[in-house]
């Protein structure tokens, strides 16, 4: 989620005065008297940070146990991993892990599979919520109601659990009973099972992924749209400028920015599949596991219902640390685009 | 020449021509959104449909006999599905307040430009945005080392901290001006009474936003319950529709409705709707302070 944006958009509802006029936020005046004093100084300092440490201490210390411990963690895939020897109890095992991973057909499969499925869903994503934030904002000022409407359909799918998507897939692709299914048969089609067939998920998968995600992204295009000066828009139809021309040498380059780091960040992320979308909405089916198998449902399989706490580890691990790679890079060029948008 | 009579014809055609646009733009916005309730839609219909109808023509739209047998079949033994309705609302108020009040403080700590660590402390929380453990020693921690499956804290501690609110927060609070904390410790107030008494009261709409971000993960979660729970008792509704899906038997338990042909697919989508909605009602509410939370930057004065 872009929550970069989301703050900036709550910042910026607050009408505060311009920086120039505010102090620094937060940032206390400076003070020379106190350069001589230096230990009797940082002793009182650490008093008097001892309520705000206070503060920050359950939160620091959820991190730590749940976010910190398990990257050490990450030892298990060097490790044959017993439940009764504990992790540091279990015997180190070198690369074996990596090299049982990486001999089977499984290893490729997953990567392809998540790479693939998700740079396709980062451009389909992009175009269609591009598309669907040009609309509602060409019609944004002709009804309230309907732009009301509209915004509340396309958005609300944003709000359901893949579980329940699941169940509307079903709905629509149950082998003869299907809504889908049963219109290919009024038209003479065969019947599909469309749970054991793979060649036709990354299409379904698509488009499930669209209509869950999209009218959360065209809603943050839309506002940005919606903060574009309407002068320039009657300038250039003064100038005699069509629709088409208008967006794409206007809206579109206004955007951009906006557009940009979307799409960096989100390729920063193409390591991790949503678990959700693979699991639940192919019912976890094994004969579409060619197409629909990605790292994340992988690792969760070895792991419970294989028991195979090697490969799922050193997957696991893989994932991490080339995940890693990939979002220091893609926040890095995010840095040189627009430095205010990047995570560090 | 040219220029003055295209100026003269211009605007008057160039009107027409963009409320046909709009014209066009209305409907297949009206096709779109339509197609997009279509599950929904669906799914409701299916589960107001007699079993047999469903066998004979499948799901659809339009079925040929109507029946309330699946909600029958539920109230019959409700337990299981009141139950996880019981589970997932304690799940969601607690592990919504807990997280607030954790993720609040924290992103307030890391927003005072004056604390000793802050630098030190922020990078501590993002890096955790970056790289993570993965979910092998996760799942070995909260098991083997915590010992935590098959208790409700294992549906609520897991997501109580997430860098991203704290990363939201701490803009927001970095935000307030630091004048109206000098003024408060110049009237004596501790840090904790300036938080509570000054700072909260100011940051309702960010701590709304966060806070409605949050409970929708803690009702929607089906994930936690899928690695830590086995006691059916334990068994959150997002994860009980999950296990339905797959084995209807574990919805009844009731020896006299189990093996008497349950309807089957109309009761799983029963079961779909009655665990939407609240969803569908809640969302109608809140839906407008999501959207406005998101736009508010762009529209000035609308």
């Amino acid at each position: 989620m872009l929550w970069k944006e989301l703050q900036a958009m709550l910042t910026k509802s607050q009408n505060l005065p311009p920086k120039a006029e505010r102090r620094t936020s937060l940032a206390p005046p400076v003070r020379r008297a106190d350069l001589g004093k230096h230990r009797q100084a940082s002793l009182r300092s650490l008093k008097k940070s001892a309520p705000l440490l206070l503060m920050a201490a359950p939160g620091l210390l959820f991190l730590l146990i749940f976010a910190y411990l398990p990257m050490f963690g990450l030892i298990i895939a060097f490790k044959d991993y017993r439940a009764y020897q504990g992790i540091l109890g279990s015997a180190w095992v070198g690369l074996q892990n990596f090299r049982f991973l990486f001999s089977t057909q499984d290893a490729w499969h997953i990567t392809s599979n998540t790479l693939l499925m998700n740079a396709l869903f980062i451009v389909t994503s992009l175009v269609a919520s591009l598309a669907i934030a040009l609309m509602l904002n060409e019609v944004r000022d002709t009804s309230k109601i309907l732009s009301r409407f509209y915004q509340s359909t396309l958005f609300f799918p944003y709000f359901l659990s893949w579980v329940i998507v699941g169940y509307f897939v079903f709905a629509l692709l149950n082998t003869n009973s299907g809504m889908v299914d049963k219109i290919l048969v009024q038209f003479g089609l065969p019947s599909i099972d469309w749970y054991g067939s793979p060649q036709y998920w990354p299409v379904i998968l698509v488009l499930v992924n669209l209509w869950k995600n999209a009218g959360f992204w065209s809603i943050v295009y839309l506002a940005g749209m919606v903060a574009i000066n309407p002068e320039y828009y009657e300038a250039a139809e003064m100038d005699g400028a069509s629709k088409w021309q208008q967006i794409r040498s206007i809206t579109l380059p206004l955007i951009m920015p906006l557009i940009i780091i979307n799409v960096l960040l989100s390729i920063g992320r193409i390591f991790y599949a949503d678990f959700g979308l693979f699991f639940q909405v192919t019912h976890d089916s094994s004969r579409l596991y060619s197409a629909t198998d990605v790292i994340d449902t992988y690792v969760y399989r070895a792991l419970t219902t294989l028991g195979d706490v090697g490969m799922s580890s050193a997957a696991g691990f893989y994932q991490s640390v080339v995940g890693f790679i990939l979002v220091v890079l893609s926040n890095w060029i995010v840095r040189r685009v627009d430095p205010d948008k990047a995570l560090f | 020449m040219l220029s003055i009579s295209a100026r003269r014809t211009g605007p008057r055609r160039y009107r027409s021509r963009k409320s046909l646009y709009r014209a066009i733009i209305h409907v297949v916005l009206c096709l779109f959104s339509l197609a997009f309730l279509l599950p929904l839609l669906l799914v409701v219909i299916v589960s107001f449909t007699d079993e047999k109808a469903l066998d004979q023509n499948g799901y659809s739209l339009f079925p040929t006999k109507w029946s309330l047998e699946a909600y029958k079949f539920i109230m019959v033994d409700p337990g299981q599905i009141i139950s996880a309705y019981g589970v997932t609302v304690f799940a969601t108020v607690v592990g919504t307040i807990m997280s607030l009040l954790i993720v609040s403080l924290l992103a307030y700590v890391l927003a005072r430009k004056d604390f000793k660590f802050r630098k030190a402390f922020s990078f501590y929380v993002f890096f955790t945005l970056l790289f993570n453990g993965g979910l092998v020693p996760w799942y070995i921690l909260i098991t083997q080392y915590l010992h935590l499956q098959d208790t409700l804290a294992a549906l609520i501690i897991p997501y109580l901290v997430s860098a991203w609110n704290v990363l939201l927060l701490r803009t927001y609070f970095a935000s307030l001006p630091h004048e109206l904390i000098d003024a408060a410790k110049i009237d004596g107030a501790g840090e904790w009474r300036i938080f509570f008494q000054l700072v909260v009261p100011l940051s309702t709409p960010a701590l709304a936003t966060v806070g409605l971000l949050t409970m929708l993960v803690y009702w929607n979660d089906w994930w936690l319950g899928l690695l830590f729970i086995n006691n059916p008792n334990l068994v959150p509704l997002q994860y009980l529709l999950y296990r339905i899906s797959t084995d209807i038997d574990f919805l009844s338990t009731n020896p006299q409705t189990v093996g008497l042909a349950p309807p089957v697919e109309a009761v799983r989508m029963a079961m779909a709707v009655l665990a939407i909605g609240p969803i569908v009602f809640a969302f109608l509410f809140v839906q407008k302070y999501f959207i406005r939370g998101i736009t508010l930057g762009g529209l000035k004065g609308d």
